[in-house]
């Protein structure tokens, strides 16, 4: 008997990662542009590290109730009211170690053996696994080019969807960019509520979108009491390596995460915390800074794609656009561009189906490297 | 054409091409090159210019801040001691200022000697002048808000979820 032969089905069953995969071979060629990065090209602002400098000078180095400092969820509460959110501070919010931590308390205590997890692809490639890791049985519901990678009825209709127990949804989207209008999610919504399923609804770019407002599904009529909002700092803080997210929902579903939360995790770092607190009391500038830089990273990106010929819809949030392989071929194309040009994109085929055929490119880098990318992929295609 | 938003791209990186600057904004390249000339024409934008961290470059270079009061007169004012000192080549910055004394120079020169010699043989002998403080630049740590040394290195993964 070895340790191997211990390994539980769940975790064997889970293959390894595309995007390790390819992390792998990027890391073998040297002086990589990478366009493969899921996280922001900023630091978090200098006001929002002081806070947690400060915090540990202070010596505030225990931990703090479980679902996290209280003055952070007072903090978030009034902040996501602006996508018109109303959670209580007391019982319907938990402060995580990232989205990442909340998503998969979600999982764990919502999906038992066997549930079917309805999951819009192309996705982040944790909400499989993660489903996986809780028992459920992931049902992938291919969302397409043509529908801007939108969630349509027509989709989770064709997916057999209506046979789930729990729909994740992500928008804006990692991979794809895509972002959905209310009158968009009104359509969800329905087939929600029609088939009574549970919502689990990751917003960690809800601060990146370029041409609206977002638009949360949590809001329409009918869907507070059964979905979950998962947010963070991650993203829109360029707080990627401080892990601090939360989620949002019933007091029930917030009591069972927070049990779960409570043994595996006892609470988020409170070095984190203070950070994010400052984070939400004085950096909305510094959010917005990156907003328009991403911007404006995005409009030269798509100019650039569309100047190649490559066909690329529009994305309008988070900081990746999506474009399509221009042999058809996404794992070949990276490959090959990475080989002789030395720039990294991730293949959409690594994000579930409905990415094949394309590549998930992130502007998240200086427009210096993102020029010098797009020169070199240039150079690629014309060859 | 979003005049803001083209000079807030020059602040960042005065060296993007037409082309880029449009692509970014979403603009034609024509109305991006149209707008620079109106601009530039109007006194908006007055030159571009390199941020250069000085301590990477072998050649010496010293740079100091010098603080100028003066004392105005029923012919004189600010604006005339100003043009007249704006016009030494040694001056890189001028500014009237609030506060403890009236005029804030920034004045560069190959050596200290140099520098001290400005000082004292062009800047205090304007009849105007009364007092000067010159304060000399030992290091610096961000200029034209962009920070100056090392620390700018992406230690990302190279792909990433």
């Amino acid at each position: 008997m070895t340790i191997g032969d211990h390994i539980s089905s769940r975790v064997e069953q889970v293959p390894p990662s595309g995007i390790r995969r390819f992390f792998e071979l990027a890391e073998e060629v040297d002086d990589v542009i990478s366009l493969g990065v899921g996280e922001p090209d900023f630091s978090a602002p200098w006001a929002a590290r002081t806070a947690a400098i400060d915090s540990l000078e202070r010596g505030k180095t225990s931990y703090t109730s479980n679902r996290g400092m209280r003055e952070l969820r007072e903090a978030i509460s009034e902040r996501v009211t602006r996508y018109g959110q109303e959670y209580d501070p007391d019982d319907e919010i938990i402060v995580t170690t990232g989205a990442s931590e909340a998503v998969d308390l979600a999982f764990r205590a919502f999906v038992d053996d066997g549930d079917v997890v309805a999951i819009p692809q192309p996705s982040y490639i944790s909400y499989t696994p993660g489903a996986v890791f809780a028992g459920g049985d992931p049902l992938p519901v291919p969302t397409h080019a043509e529908d801007e990678f939108k969630l349509t009825r027509d989709a989770l209709d064709a997916a057999g969807a209506d046979e789930a127990d729990v729909l994740v949804l992500c928008y804006p989207n990692n991979p794809t960019g895509a972002v959905m209008t209310d009158d968009e999610l009104a359509e969800v919504a329905a087939f929600v509520e029609e088939h009574d399923l549970l919502v689990l609804s990751d917003e960690i770019y809800a601060d990146l979108r370029y041409e609206d407002e977002h638009a949360s599904i949590a809001t329409h009529p009918g869907m507070r009491e059964r979905t979950i909002v998962f947010n963070g700092f991650s993203k829109a803080y360029a707080m990627t390596g401080l892990r601090l997210g939360y989620a949002m929902g019933p007091p029930e579903a917030i009591d069972a995460m927070n049990k779960v939360h409570q043994y595996a995790m006892l609470s988020a770092p409170t070095t984190a915390q203070y950070a994010a607190l400052e984070a939400l009391r004085s950096c909305d500038d510094a959010v917005e800074e990156m907003r328009r830089e991403y911007d404006r990273r995005r409009r030269f990106v798509l100019a650039r794609f569309d100047e190649m010929g490559i066909d690329c819809f529009e994305a309008k949030g988070a900081f990746y656009v999506f474009p399509e392989a221009p042999d058809g071929d996404d794992e070949a194309f990276a490959e090959g561009l990475l080989e002789e040009q030395n720039v990294a994109l991730v293949p959409g085929s690594v994000f579930g189906s409905g990415g094949e055929g394309h590549l998930r490119v992130s502007y998240a880098t200086s427009m210096r490297e993102l020029r010098e990318a797009m020169d070199r992929i240039e150079a690629y295609v014309s060859d | 054409m979003d005049k803001q938003s083209l000079l807030d791209l020059l602040r960042h990186d005065a060296r993007e091409s037409v082309d880029d600057i449009a692509r970014q904004l979403g603009a034609d390249a024509d109305a991006v090159a149209a707008a620079l000339e109106e601009l530039e024409d109007d006194g908006v934008i007055r030159g571009y210019q390199a941020v250069v961290d000085w301590d990477r470059v072998d050649e010496e270079r010293v740079r100091a801040q010098v603080e100028v009061d003066v004392e105005l007169d029923r012919e004189t004012g600010y604006e005339q001691i100003a043009r007249r000192i704006a016009r030494f080549p040694e001056v890189a910055t001028l500014r009237l200022v609030s506060g403890d004394y009236d005029f804030f120079i920034e004045v560069e020169g190959d050596s200290m000697h140099d520098v001290s010699n400005f000082v004292s043989e062009r800047i205090a002998p304007i009849p105007e002048v009364t007092k000067t403080v010159t304060h000399f630049v030992m290091d610096s740590y961000k200029e034209e808000g962009i920070e100056l040394g090392d620390g700018d290195d992406d230690d990302r993964l190279s792909v990433s979820p």
